[in-house]
């Protein structure tokens, strides 16, 4: 029927072989170029202890990190006195850190991440949508994206989560409420730049609808820009988490998160400082390594593209 | 013709304004519950008069188009309604807090300024050195730094062992100072009080150097890339043929020239200055805008809460006005 289906047929069989062994030697000269990046490789790698410690976190904490034992509260690491029951010591009931931590980072990542794919998600789609067709949507779209803008990130979620209350879920829902924002002003800049160009022109001349266009022609396009910013913000939004947390409004005491137990150590700071210490060093390490990644990433994938 | 412009770019404010003002509004009426069951709290000694004199209070049985309307009444007079918990209006509660805000975040500034600037100068002089490198590094930790934790082990440090450096509140108890600006420091200043100033001072240290680390890591990144982009012009190159030595020309030429991005960056910095305020504010116990607004959040305060939030989110929106304005006058190409 469409001059795409001819082609389609014209086309050798092998096509799906041929892609899957192009996308192959892409990952490869990306690893390639990554072993020659050393910061973002020391990031990456990281980034994956991190990840496999809080996959694993039930075999590898020593204990339940939400048993309290008051006889054994605010123990020494092992460093500076402690035994090596309770590696990183106990915080104020008695709670083994080392174990808290492990969890802690589940926590983290996983805010991070969700509250990225949702962003991702609904700014892609919108920016799709908005840049390739413009008009009213997007003009709606857009005044509501300024208007997020106008608030600081902090503020409009402290609010957010003032109004909904602590909880893992309530913490996504507030920080993706925000931080859509900027997937949406990034893919709807890039579609816009994209869809002037003759490679699009030419799959509207060879009959494909908008959403091929879109999805196979555009977005494989794009998607550098994408992983390179949605990568930062994770390390953004842990901080944020923790942040929420710090304050009481992010994650419910009742769940182990890096961020109330900095805040949970305040008031022992003069007898018991690693209650605070050590989970932050955890935290800073992570959004360390999150970075190191993020921006090597960015100097591989995609060198023009500047962030803030 | 520049005055126009400006004044056009203001009245573009205004949608955004008011955009702000319903985000917040629909905020607090479409929490879930009973904003006055929510307030009262589950103590459960509330009188049905009490209940219904609250609502009448916050025209909670209007419609709700009604109920914005009222609010945006209130808001043009400047009137953000009572505090909850206190008693006391939201507008003189925001004025007795707002010069602690504004000193913290003055300093912060300051530290930022002072540390960033010369750092960010000297890498791209000396670009690839091992002082560049030591110094991005440093500034690479700073961005991935959360405030809060940094506040504490700066605390731990400077506070705890080495008693050098208060930890919390403004001033000390035994200190009397007569409060004429709410500023510390220029009161102290205005009234010659010696010992009040380096209490005052000594107070804002650790919480300036929080709030300020990320922005000061930030502003130093920016600083060195715009100074290696100017280090490269065709004139720079003729200053040094002429005989000028290479410190002169960075003092004489670049500097003003690579200032322009890193003048955005500091105006982009007032809403994390703003944001990280509420964090400090509460680690140091600094009786600011910031612990406003955090206290009132777990005495579910809400009028307290929108209060403040709104007049942050206000605060944001004419500072980035007032960057774009400052831009033009700096730099007479960029339009508006």
């Amino acid at each position: 029927m469409s001059v795409h289906k001819n082609i389609n047929q014209i086309l050798p069989n092998d096509l799906h072989v041929t892609k899957t062994k192009l996308v192959l030697k892409n990952f490869k000269d990306f690893l390639k170029k990554l072993k020659k990046h050393p910061s973002a490789l020391i990031g990456a790698i990281l980034l994956i202890i991190y990840v496999t410690i809080s996959i694993f976190a039930p075999f590898i904490a020593l204990h339940d990190p939400k048993k309290t034992n008051l006889n054994i509260k605010m123990k020494p690491a092992v460093w500076n006195g402690g035994e090596w029951t309770y590696p990183f010591g106990t915080d104020q009931l008695g709670r083994d850190i080392f174990s808290r931590i492990i969890y802690g980072a589940r926590v983290s990542l996983l805010v991070g991440f969700i509250t990225v794919m949702i962003s991702i998600i609904i700014g892609t789609f919108l920016g799709c949508i908005a840049g390739y067709y413009m008009g009213r949507l997007d003009a709606y779209v857009s005044r509501f994206a300024d208007l997020l803008l106008a608030f600081p990130f902090l503020i409009f979620s402290i609010g957010a989560m003032a109004m909904l209350g602590p909880g893992f879920w309530n913490l996504i829902f507030a920080l993706s409420f925000k931080s859509w924002v900027e997937f949406f002003r990034l893919v709807r800049g890039e579609v816009l730049a994209e869809k002037t160009k003759e490679y699009v022109e030419a799959a509207k001349v060879l009959g494909m609808k908008d959403i091929q266009i879109i999805v196979s022609e555009i977005l494989p396009n794009i998607v550098h820009s994408i992983l390179v910013l949605g990568t930062l913000r994770i390390g953004y939004l842990i901080i944020m988490e923790a942040s929420l947390s710090y304050l009481g409004l992010g994650i419910p005491p009742s769940i182990p998160a890096w961020g109330s137990m900095i805040e949970g150590g305040r008031d022992y700071m003069f007898n018991a400082h690693w209650i605070s210490t050590y989970p932050g060093v955890v935290l800073v390490i992570l959004v360390l390594a999150i970075n190191m990644f993020g921006e090597g990433l960015r100097d591989i994938l995609d060198p023009r593209l500047k962030l803030e | 013709m520049k005055g126009i412009k400006i004044l056009e770019r203001l009245i573009a404010t205004i949608p955004v304004v008011l955009g702000i003002a319903i985000i917040v509004f629909l905020f607090m009426r479409l929490t879930p519950g009973d904003p006055v069951d929510i307030m009262m709290g589950k103590a459960g000694m509330v009188t049905e008069a009490e209940i219904e004199a609250l609502q009448r209070e916050f025209n909670l049985n209007e419609p709700l188009h009604v109920q914005l309307f009222l609010f945006f009444k209130g808001l043009l007079a400047g009137d953000l309604g009572n505090s909850m918990a206190r008693g006391v209006p939201v507008t003189k509660l925001i004025k007795d807090t707002l010069p602690a805000t504004i000193e913290l975040a003055g300093g912060a500034l300051i530290f930022a300024l002072i540390i960033a600037l010369p750092i960010g100068i000297i890498s791209a002089v000396k670009q690839n050195s091992y002082i560049d490198k030591a110094a991005m590094a440093v500034s690479f930790v700073g961005i991935s730094m959360p405030a809060f934790w940094l506040g504490i082990v700066l605390i731990i440090l400077f506070s705890v062992n080495l008693n050098l450096l208060p930890s919390q509140s403004r001033l000390s108890h035994m200190i009397n100072l007569q409060h004429i600006t709410g500023f510390y420091i220029i009161d102290s200043i205005l009234t010659g009080n010696m010992p009040a100033l380096i209490n005052a001072l000594k107070h804002l240290f650790l919480p300036s150097i929080t709030l300020g680390a990320s922005m000061a890591a930030i502003i130093a990144r920016v600083m060195r890339s715009s100074m290696l982009e100017v280090l490269k012009q065709d004139y720079v190159m003729l200053a040094r043929a002429k005989g000028l030595s290479k410190w002169m020309v960075v003092i004489k030429h670049c500097i003003k020239n690579a200032m322009m991005p890193t003048i955005t960056v500091v105006g982009m910095q007032v809403g994390v200055l703003l944001g990280g305020n509420m964090i400090v504010e509460s680690v140091f116990g600094w009786p600011g805008l910031g612990r406003l607004v955090v206290d009132a959040i777990f005495n579910r305060d809400y009028p307290l809460v929108q209060g403040v939030v709104m007049f942050y989110a206000i605060i944001f929106v004419l500072a980035n006005f007032t960057v774009d304005v400052i831009y033009t006058y700096i730099n007479p190409k960029i339009e508006l």
